[in-house]
């Protein structure tokens, strides 16, 4: 089972979520962090890295001296990457999605591929955890296809557990895509419920069957509640504001270490997306 | 010699959209400033990334020889230093006014963008 942690807002407790529910998991989970932009599950995790792959896009260079200037390339692609003008062609890597669309196309062969370095993907254990994250390189923008390379490390023998990054647009959907269920982590404010209102938008159009945990859930009001029931999202936890857990998180220990008792509340959590996955899933007929 | 100019309307008396790849239309007008065509530059506007590049592509398919803006990036600079398009920037107030200054000799030609590229 492939479970996603995501959030629509930012800092509302999906990597504690995520880590929590490996911890208590320990060899029969894997945790593999998405939010490749700014990776963190490993602050809690600690893991010990014993991997490191670059992951590249190929990208377009032309040789000019072959290139009868058709226009071929120019036609196809649909992120202006590869741009006939003049007596030229230019391209433009840092806008490239890596399609090879220009390049197979190309009648004179005149369009190889070269790599652009998108960042890398680690791997490791932390503790009796399968660890796994992507590190995209400062300056690049383009996450989605180190995202991919993170995901090809799932395996299908233990429980995935992806921590997703925050907001609903391409980086979150290439998370997602795939994924058995998604754990939505809100806290209970307007903003919370105004974000979460957008990834839930977006994460239907999958079709992938989601749950909501409230977090700092007795702060804000309860417009997140009504929400869930306004959209038959199953509530499926809710924690508490906690001195405890905010000073165990400051010093960088997981949850369930600062405080042990929630252990037996992430085991329900897991069963209980368990049991919606298995029946016929109330999320995706939302 | 083609002018274009980065427009908020259809008119010659329409004032200028500073920005080049975004500006909802390019008034595109001869010397005299007559009104050649006026290009809906739509969809353009709502472009995640590469719309500079596309206007810079659809002026050169005009073969217009001189670009009238308020800012210029770097990928629509080098797409049209390719295509030969001269670039006049910082311009303001309306596409006639623009077209007087050239004909007054008092538009610098750009030789580097003026612009970040676009995130």
């Amino acid at each position: 089972m492939i479970v996603a942690v995501a959030s629509g807002k930012g800092g509302t407790g999906k990597t504690t979520v995520a880590t929590s529910l490996v911890s208590v998991l320990g060899d029969r989970a894997q945790i593999l962090d998405c939010d490749v932009e700014e990776p963190n599950c490993h602050i809690l995790l600690k893991p010990t890295i014993l991997t490191t792959d670059t992951v590249n896009l190929p990208v377009p260079s032309v040789d000019l001296e072959k290139c009868s200037l058709c226009g071929k390339c120019g036609e196809v692609c649909q992120f202006s990457a590869i741009v006939p003008i003049g007596k030229t062609v230019i391209a433009f890597p840092e806008l490239c999605h890596g399609c090879g669309a220009c390049s197979m196309l190309c009648p004179e062969e005149a369009i190889h591929e070269v790599p652009r370095n998108l960042g890398v993907v680690e791997t490791g254990m932390a503790g009796p955890v399968e660890f796994v994250q992507g590190r995209i390189r400062i300056g690049e923008a383009m996450s989605p296809p180190l995202i991919r390379a993170v995901k090809t490390h799932i395996r299908g023998d233990k429980l995935a557990i992806l921590d997703a990054p925050p907001g609903a647009s391409c980086p979150v959907i290439t998370t997602v895509k795939g994924s058995d269920f998604v754990i939505m982590v809100t806290e209970p404010t307007p903003f919370g419920l105004n974000d979460l209102g957008i990834a839930v938008e977006a994460i239907k159009g999958l079709g992938i069957p989601m749950g909501i945990v409230i977090n700092r859930s007795d702060i804000g009001d309860s417009s997140v509640k009504d929400f869930c029931d306004n959209r038959d999202l199953p509530l499926l936890m809710e924690i508490p504001h906690h001195r405890k857990i905010a000073e165990g998180y400051a010093q960088g220990k997981p949850l369930i270490e600062s405080m042990p008792e929630y252990s037996d509340k992430f085991r329900k959590l897991i069963d209980d997306v368990s049991m919606i996955f298995g029946k016929p899933s109330k999320g995706s007929s939302l | 010699m083609k002018i274009a100019v980065t427009s908020t309307g259809k008119t010659i008396e329409s004032v200028i959209d500073p920005r080049f790849g975004r500006a909802p239309f390019i008034v595109i007008v001869d010397d005299d400033c007559n009104l050649i065509e006026a290009i809906d530059n739509s969809k353009n506007v709502n472009a995640f990334r590469g719309a500079g590049i596309q206007a810079a592509k659809t002026i050169a398919d005009r073969k217009v020889d001189l670009l009238l803006t308020g800012r210029c990036g770097p990928n629509a600079f080098t797409t049209l230093q390719a295509a030969g398009i001269k670039v006049g920037a910082e311009q303001s107030g309306t596409v006639r006014e623009a077209v007087e200054r050239v004909k007054r000799n008092e538009v610098p030609l750009a030789d580097k963008p003026n612009a970040e590229a676009h995130w």
